[in-house]
Formats: C-alpha cells, sequence, structure tokens
C-alpha cells in the first residue's frame, strides 16, 4: 500500500519578478518501508515538494496523502505521521542538547517524566549519549545531523523527510549517516524520503529513485533500472544515466548547494 | 492545549533570553540612561501637567522602551528562520497561536520586568507617584509590548533578511514615538501637531499612563487608552496568528 501518494502536487511562489513555478506537477508514490530517492539539481522544487508534503507550505495545485491522511483536509493527522528534517537543521546553537530534545518531545504533548525519558531513548539510539549537556552549536557537523535526526523521531513517525542529509559532512559523517537512515527503515519499518543531488548517496541508500528536474517528475524506478533504461547497461554510472534523463548534470561545476 | 503549548513556547525563549545577559543588561540600561541624562533637564521646566516633571517623564519613557523593545522583537524570528527553529517547530502538532503567544508573553514579562526597574530608579530619583497609578502604567506596558511584539513576529515571518526588516522598523517607530509625545507631551506643542498626534495609537496610551501616576483614574484619558491598548492587542493578536498559521511563502 503507497504510503505516500501526490497527484499533480504543485506550488507557483508570487514574486516581486512574477510568478516563480517551482514546482509544476508531481505524481509519485511511495511504498511503506521504501527509502525513496528524490533526486534533482538544485532549483528542481525538491525543498518545495518536502515542504508541502510536511503541511509546512500549501499547495497552490493538486492533492497528496501522507499515512492516509490528507494534506489539505487533515494537515494534524500528517504531522502525527511525519518528521521532518530541514536542510538547515532546526536546532538553537545556544540551547543545550537535551533542552532541546526535552522541548520537542514536550511539542509532540509527551509528559515532562515522558519527555525526559524519550530524549535519552534517542540520545543513545543515535549516539549522542555523551553530548546531552552541551550546547547544540558545539556539536560536530555529523553529530549536529544525527541530532536533527533525533528531533525529527521524537513522536516514532511513521514517515521521515529528509532534505540533503548530507550536503556539508565529511565522507565519513555521511556514511555513518548511510547507515543510520538504512538501520531506521530495517529495525522501525521508517518510510524515508530523501532529497539529495548527490547520485552516489542516491545510488548507495535508495531502493528506488524519483528524479525531479524544473518542477517535474523525469523518471523513475529503481537505481539499476535508470541505468538500464537510460544509460544503456545496468552498468552505467548514475552520472550518465542522469545527463541522458536531464540533458544535463546533476552537480554543474558551478552550482554551489544553497539552502533554502 | 493552547494553555500547554503557551505555557511551553514561553519557558522556551524566556529561558534563552536569561541566558543572553548582555541583551537583559542593555535592556535595564538603556531607559536608566534617559533618566540620568534626561531627566535632570526637565526638572524645573514648565510642562503644564500636574505633579512633578517625573510624572510626566516616566510614563513616557515606560511606553519608549517597550515600543521600541518589542517592535525589534521580530529579529529573534528572522534568525531562527534561517536556523530552521521555526519549521521545526511547525511540524509538529503546536497550536500556531501558542507559537506567537509564548513568544508576546516572554517580551512582556521582560519588559515588564524592566519597566519595575526604572521606576524604582525613577523613585530614587525623585519620583513621586500612587501605587495604583503605577500598576496601571505596568499593565499598559505589558498591552503595548503584546501588540507591538505580535506585529513585529508578523512582518518579520513576511520578510527574509534583517536588511529589509531593520529599516522598517526603524522607519516606523521613530515617528512613531516622535508623534505620540511619549518625551513631551504634546500638548506643549502647537495644535497641529497635537491634532497629528491623535492618529498615532500610543498618544492615548501615555496619556492614560500620566493620568494613572497623576492619581486620576476615572477620566476620558483612561478610558480612551483602555480602549486603544486593548484594541490594538486583540487587533495586533489576531493578525499574528494568522501569519503563523499561514506562513511559508
Ligand atoms: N519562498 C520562495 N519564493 C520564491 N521562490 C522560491 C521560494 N522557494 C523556492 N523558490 C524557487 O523555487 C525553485 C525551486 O526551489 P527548491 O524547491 O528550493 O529547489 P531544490 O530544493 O530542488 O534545490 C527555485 O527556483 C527557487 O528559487
Ligand atoms: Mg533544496
Amino acid at each position: 500500500m503507497a504510503i505516500i501518494s501526490t497527484a499533480g502536487l504543485a506550488r507557483t511562489f508570487r514574486t516581486k519578478h512574477g510568478p516563480v513555478e517551482a514546482v509544476r506537477g508531481i505524481d509519485l508514490t511511495v511504498r511503506e518501508g521504501e527509502i525513496l530517492g528524490f533526486l534533482g539539481p538544485n532549483g528542481a522544487g525538491k525543498t518545495t515538494t518536502l515542504r508541502m508534503l510536511t503541511t509546512l507550505l500549501a499547495p497552490t495545485g493538486g492533492a497528496a496523502t501522507v499515512a492516509g491522511c490528507d494534506l489539505a483536509a487533515d494537515p494534524a493527522g500528517v504531522r502525527r505521521a511525519c518528521g521532518y528534517v530541514a536542510q538547515s537543521g532546526g536546532v538553537d546553537p545556544q540551547t543545550g542538547v537535551r533542552e532541546e530534545l526535552v522541548t520537542q518531545g514536550r511539542l509532540y504533548r509527551l509528559t515532562r517524566a515522558r519527555a525526559a525519558e524519550r530524549a535519552e531513548e534517542l540520545a543513545q539510539d543515535l549516539g549522542l549519549a555523551g553530548l546531552l549537556d552541551r550546547r547544540c552549536g558545539a556539536l560536530s557537523g555529523g553529530q549536529r545531523r544525527r541530532l536533527d535526526i533525533a528531533m525529527a523521531l521524537t513522536h516514532r513517525p511513521k514517515v521521515l523527510f529528509l532534505d540533503e542529509p548530507t550536503t556539508g559532512l565529511d565522507p565519513g559523517s555521511r556514511a555513518a549517516l548511510w547507515e543510520l537512515v538504512r538501520r531506521l527503515r530495517d529495525e522501525h519499518g521508517t518510510t524515508v524520503f530523501l532529497t539529495t543531488h548527490y547520485l552516489d548517496e542516491a545510488d548507495a541508500l535508495s531502493d528506488r529513485l524519483v528524479i525531479v528536474d524544473r518542477g517535474v517528475v523525469v523518471a523513475e524506478g529503481t537505481p539499476g533500472a535508470l541505468k538500464l533504461e537510460y544509460g544503456g547497461s545496468p552498468d552505467a554510472s548514475l552520472q550518465d544515466t542522469f545527463l541522458a534523463i536531464t540533458g544535463r548534470d546533476a552537480t554543474p561545476a558551478e552550482q554551489t548547494p544553497v539552502a533554502v | 492545549m493552547l494553555f500547554h503549548d503557551t505555557a511551553l513556547v514561553y519557558g522556551r525563549y524566556l529561558r534563552q533570553s536569561l541566558r543572553s545577559r548582555f541583551a537583559l543588561l542593555f535592556g535595564v540600561l538603556m531607559p536608566l540612561l534617559y533618566l540620568l541624562f534626561f531627566g535632570p533637564l526637565l526638572t524645573d521646566l514648565p510642562l503644564g501637567g500636574r505633579g512633578s516633571s517625573w510624572q510626566l517623564l516616566v510614563p513616557g519613557l515606560l511606553l519608549q522602551l517597550g515600543l521600541f523593545g518589542a517592535s525589534f522583537a521580530g529579529f529573534s524570528v528572522i534568525i531562527e528562520k534561517g536556523q530552521g527553529v521555526i519549521e521545526r517547530m511547525r511540524v509538529t502538532p503546536v497550536s500556531r497561536l501558542a507559537l506567537l503567544l509564548g513568544r508576546v508573553l516572554r517580551d512582556a514579562t521582560l519588559f515588564v520586568l524592566q519597566a519595575v526597574l526604572l521606576v524604582l530608579a525613577a523613585m530614587a530619583m525623585g519620583l513621586r507617584a500612587p501605587l495604583p497609578g503605577v500598576l496601571i502604567g505596568f499593565a499598559f506596558v505589558a498591552l503595548l509590548t503584546v501588540s507591538l511584539g505580535a506585529l513585529s513576529y508578523a512582518l518579520a515571518m513576511k520578510v527574509d533578511t534583517p536588511q529589509v526588516f531593520g529599516p522598517t522598523i526603524n522607519a516606523l517607530t521613530m515617528p512613531s514615538m516622535l508623534l505620540s509625545g511619549l518625551l513631551l507631551p504634546m500638548s506643549l506643542g502647537p495644535a497641529w501637531l497635537d491634532a497629528l498626534s491623535h492618529l498615532m495609537p500610543f498618544r492615548y496610551l501615555v496619556d492614560a499612563v500620566r493620568d494613572a501616576y497623576a492619581g486620576s483614574y476615572a477620566t476620558a484619558h483612561m478610558l480612551y487608552g483602555v480602549l486603544v491598548a486593548v484594541g490594538f492587542s486583540v487587533l495586533a493578536v489576531a493578525v499574528g496568528t494568522r501569519v503563523f498559521r499561514t506562513a511559508g511563502a
């Protein structure tokens, strides 16, 4: 059964310089327990799609359901079912790790005692146990990311949305994060919807890829199937496959990743 | 749930404020400087009010404290948007109204605290005012802070950079301060200025607090002051909640 399905999901921003069609119509489905790689160049509309699916941004067209809850009719249900980690993260550098985790638990309506317990559990589970009494700002990049994810897992969501989770991490931390994502799925059956513009990441981590470009889905399938269909052979590099699909590189040299 | 969430948000931001000692210190220092360096200038001037010049000046300073402090409160939201804190909270089930109320109540707490310090210092310098009047003054500071804080947070949700936010707030607060007669009573000025100042909501607040400090509570000034302060707060919180509920563009 599909845990996420969207039909014609679209968002146009009104700006001073005229309308910007950030997302022009996304149709996709995600199966329960799947790790979906949402791959596309900068500006393709990945973040905008995620913000719509997590109720942060109202769509200007189309519809979607997340965990059986309609985005427009039952945003509270969607919020209960999903966790979201923005590219920028979401903790205050001056606040302590424990305080942020406990506050997050309380925002999810846990009792004070339960929230404190949950903070310990999460810290244990995500390798933050010795760091609870530090300020968030005093964590390394990889530790910060794990904290962001811990915050999003507070209420044991069915679906976890990760926006470019490894951008800016060193190779060791990236590998550790991939491991964590796989473990979440394997141990808890969590569905993971992650965006990336790193092809190796999409290749290594995703069960299935959805490739977006200029606000629409341009291809989807398992990494192997996409390579066969567009790259010409199952051994084609995802780089060549991507090039064949979009007509350009995933990460052109002149574009630096920007957080939106 | 609204109460639970508001208390939670309030607690988080109050702890955050108490951690930034420097900002707290500066907040108290500013009005003290006015008392020290501006107050003595007025002592022997004919200001036309009843009572001493302190009874005219202190109400103005109290509201000025709220006006400047609360108007710039939105800066924190701009920073938090960049950190992703706002979106992180908005994906939880937390009440949108609580996200706003928790913040403005935190601001009201801090500014009333600063107001208390200001009044104590002014008393040391010669202010004499009846206790009920002083308490009424604090209530007005709280209402003003809630209204301006709510509007400031709403604006901060809408604009993206401090470079836009700062000048906008400056452009709004400076004329408001000058036109409201916060520093000196408008009745001292020419008729056109006095008339113009009645277009400013703060004018009614400061008139009411000055009456309260002079010990007259059942006056037209007080009635208008209460109506304007309460009306303005309700309107501002309504606008703020709307923005917090729909924000995201
Ligand atoms: N709040 C906004 N206002 C105007 N345009 C926006 C806004 N957010 C995103 N965009 C534009 O929408 C497009 C898609 O952005 P985004 O979803 O962030 O892409 P991605 O995450 O794939 O890099 C970009 O052209 C971006 O400039
Ligand atoms: Mg993005």
